[in-house]
């Protein structure tokens, strides 16, 4: 006995450092927090002020929040149609066809390029080229970020997606087929509708990385400590603002980062939650 | 008392009262057998009698699953098994099951002597070589790979690989090999090769056996089981029990009205 | 009458189909056209300066690279310190999170349904989608400030570690789940102890798919910089003590995109960046590819 016992002491062990790891980050994000709560109450949240002036610190998340909020919603509904489209095309119309595991391919690899690397390319190619068709005056801001931020979270959805349209049963399809539908009739009544709460959940879970997202974003956003106004205006997100003003941030500088650092934590975790949530009730 | 439970007298393996249970489903109920030594046993029965249950309760496989249970004992040569250490008692019995399932990343070589690698006995390689060389002729496999010994069993076919799976529970010299329906994957030749090996291997072995292929029982096996239900209906003699069936169940299954 | 009307219907109904299927086709040419247009600037403006020695030798200080551009050279110098950096964290992180994630799926495998393997996974999934920045931040408060007492390599790789653990948990309780259950009762048949079975059947079976999940949770974090910015900070130097700041790819680039004088370093960089994730990426697929 013994070594089987030993074996099932072992592996519990280990696998508990998951959940420490997961309880350690809270404690130390909710640890580090607390200063900037203390000081400022929860009108840290609703506060626009980022005054780091020594004597008269005040500092507020809101124009973060407003910034990763409405840069990651039009990430969100930028991305929809080209990522619903590509679901579609990988998932019905080719599937299993050699097209299909090239394009797949090709989007998996859109899901690999370093965040780093998509904000040189929005710093150095899109954002020129938004300025030369006059789309844009001096390319920094909620638009330029967002479309970056689309192209950098398609993928997430576009598998999910895939994967639950293809899985639509056959006779279903068929069913509607026989009653003399078209190929758009079938899919748009019969297969999406099928695979609606996966593509839900889908977006929802790219949402969730967009909220995240910090380099490509800190490239293209203009680090202007506002409320955007517009959609051309510049502004900041949380993970943007955390980067850029770690330097030498300490005291309540440090504890206000922190501060931003758990509220990103609990409104992803709350959004991926939810997009998790309704897979599993798929199953 | 079952009257139609043939006694024997000095079995090596001796079942009693053993009742199996799936949660508070009863799968095996309170079976007494003795089965004999160098002799083939079979057990046969329709789906769902539980035989199968019976077979993997005796090296207590079912205590990979959580909520199976176990009443009564077991008694191998004496010693109960439930009171011995499992991998002990799995020395002393060798499993072989309904797919042929050699390791998938081990050479046909390691595949014979799986049981002592993986258990850490350290041996020298004359030994080794002893082993897996007597172990594979003991099969009729150690002409047919002798080459090829360092390679993959994958190239194998059906048949040869549930010989080579033979050949790993052999390696331990257990004094009872457990069959879960050997044959039942294999084509008709493959399986009549591994019936030849089950009569010769009696001589040194005891087989027990579940199959559920009438002719296969009547072809090999020295006694049988016929379970229904969970119960041991009847046990004796297999040609007695084919010629001349006690029990009505027993008649019916044989004669084939229910399967 | 009524059949004209229905006619006419069914051409619209048939154009309709025809518009939708060209708009998927359009879209999807448009949705993988970045990684076209991105991996073609990178090659075109990063290929010059890409040589061997560019792999082995120091980063210029920016006068050199200054004197440079003003004489239309290519910039001396590479960036082998963040290479040997990226290499360092990447190494130190597999080091931590492949034995945990490992065991961590195993125990998965093992306890299917029960509450506590449950909780672990949830947890596990819950700590994939954290943002990068945030384990920056953790590996800044954990290791930054209470063990290493400054920025460090090895803050780093905890923050990397943390990455990957997930994927490589994940996949191997997946990859496990997909072996045949009668190998596992095989083993014990032989009387083999538990422990022997896992590590000596089951985990050299499922090798492969093992191997796809580690190779795509490296490809995964070596690009990574947002974490690195507040845990290895970076260096100009070669680095090789885990206790000190470290350089790595992503920190160079970001370093020469802030610098105007080396600037033009950052395609040769990121390109470097992009051929390593491409590498470890494609090979763990065709890993995945050749299992099936």
């Amino acid at each position: 006995m013994n070594s089987d016992k030993i074996t099932k002491i072992v592996l519990f062990s280990v696998s508990f450092i998951i959940l420490f790891i997961a309880g350690g980050m809270v404690f130390s994000l909710v640890g580090g927090a607390i200063p900037s709560f203390k000081t400022f109450g929860l009108g840290f949240i609703t506060s626009s002020q980022w005054d780091p002036t020594e004597g008269k610190e005040s500092y507020g998340a809101l124009p973060f929040i407003a910034g990763t909020l409405i840069t990651s919603f039009a990430a969100l509904i930028i991305s929809f149609p080209l990522s619903f489209a590509t679901s579609l095309f990988l998932g019905e119309y080719y599937r299993n066809t050699r097209v299909a595991k090239v394009l797949g391919t090709m989007v998996d690899l859109l899901a690999g390029i370093p965040s780093i690397v998509y904000g040189l390319w929005g710093f150095y190619v899109l954002r020129p080229f938004l300025i030369d068709i006059g789309f844009e005056n001096q390319g920094f801001g909620v638009f330029t970020s967002s479309l970056v931020l689309a192209i950098m979270i398609i993928p997430y959805a576009t598998s999910l997606s895939n994967e639950i349209i293809s899985m639509v049963p056959n006779d279903l399809k068929e069913a509607a087929y026989s009653l003399g539908s078209t190929r758009y009739e079938v899919i748009m009544h019969v297969t999406v509708p099928a695979a609606r709460s996966g593509i839900f959940a889908g977006y929802i879970l790219s949402f969730g990385r967009a909220l995240g997202e910090t380099m490509a974003v800190t490239m293209l956003i203009g680090n202007a400590n506002i409320i955007p106004d517009s959609l051309f205006s510049t502004g900041n997100t949380m993970a943007s603002v955390i980067a850029n003003q770690f330097g030498e941030a300490d005291g309540l500088k440090l504890s206000a980062l922190i501060s931003i650092g758990l509220l990103l934590f609990v409104i992803t975790g709350i959004v991926n939650g939810i997009g998790k949530l309704i897979i599993k009730k798929m199953n | 008392m079952n009257t139609n439970i043939l006694e024997i007298k000095d079995p090596i393996l001796s079942i009693q009262d053993l009742s199996v249970a799936y949660d508070k489903n009863v799968a095996v109920k309170s079976v007494s057998v003795g089965i004999k030594k160098n002799n083939v046993t079979a057990i046969m029965g329709p789906s769902g009698c539980g035989k199968s249950t019976l077979l993997r309760a005796l090296n207590r496989m079912h205590e990979l699953y959580e909520n199976i249970t176990t009443t009564g004992s077991v008694l191998l040569n004496d010693e109960d098994i439930f009171k011995m250490s499992p991998i002990k008692l799995r020395r002393k019995t060798g499993m072989v099951f309904q797919r042929p399932n050699p390791f998938p990343t081990m050479s046909i070589y390691d595949n014979v002597i799986a049981g002592y690698k993986l258990n850490g006995i350290s041996q020298k390689k004359q030994e080794r070589d002893e082993i897996v060389e007597r172990s594979l002729r003991d099969v009729a496999l150690w002409d047919e790979v002798k080459d090829s010994l360092t390679k993959k069993g994958t190239f194998l076919s059906g048949g040869q690989q549930q010989r080579l799976c033979i050949a790993r529970a052999l390696a331990f010299n257990p004094e009872i090999i457990l069959l879960d329906e050997p044959t039942s994957a294999l084509d008709p030749v493959a399986t009549s090769k591994i019936e030849d090996l089950l009569i010769k291997l009696k001589e040194s072995y005891t087989i027990i056996m579940v199959t559920h292929n009438m002719s296969q029982a009547a072809r090999i096996s020295d006694y049988s089981l016929f379970m229904y239900l969970g119960e041991l209906v009847e046990y004796g003699k297999t040609k007695n029990m084919f010629t001349n069936p006690q029990d009505r169940r027993t008649e019916e299954y044989l004669t084939g009205k229910f399967g | 009458m009524q059949s004209i009307s229905t006619k006419d219907n069914i051409s619209v109904r048939i154009k309709k189909d025809r518009i939708f299927l060209g708009l998927v086709v359009l879209l999807s040419v448009v949705t993988v056209s970045p990684i076209v247009l991105i991996i073609f600037k990178l090659i075109a403006k990063g290929y010059k300066q890409l040589s061997f020695g560019f792999l082995v030798e120091k980063m210029p200080d920016t006068m050199q690279a200054m004197t440079a551009v003003t004489n239309n050279e290519l910039i001396p110098g590479g960036i082998a310190n963040a290479i040997l950096g990226t290499l360092l964290m990447v190494v130190l992180a597999s080091v931590i999170a492949i034995p945990v994630g490992i065991i961590s799926g195993v125990y998965l495998y093992e306890n299917q349904g029960k509450w506590m393997a449950n909780l672990t996974r949830s947890v596990s999934d819950i700590l994939q989608g954290v943002p990068s920045i945030v384990l920056g931040l953790i590996s800044y408060i954990w290791v930054v400030k209470h063990v290493t007492h400054g920025f460090s390599a090895l803050a780093g790789s905890v923050s990397l570690a943390i990455m990957m653990l997930p994927m490589i948990v994940r996949s191997t309780e997946e990859t496990l789940k997909m072996i045949p259950q009668t190998l596992k009762e095989a083993g014990l048949a032989l009387g083999i102890p538990y422990w022997r079975v896992l590590f000596g059947i089951l985990i050299p079976t499922g090798f492969s798919g093992l191997m796809t999940g580690i190779l795509l949770a490296v490809s995964r974090v070596i690009g990574e910089t947002a974490p690195l910015m507040l845990t290895a900070l970076g260096s100009s130097v070669i680095n090789a003590n885990i206790a000190k700041p470290t350089s790595a790819i992503p920190l160079v680039i970001w370093e020469f995109y802030n610098d105007p004088n080396m600037v033009d370093l950052i395609w040769s960089s990121s390109l470097l960046l992009m051929i390593m994730v491409l590498a470890f990426n494609l090979t763990a697929k065709q890993i995945a590819a050749s299992r099936k």
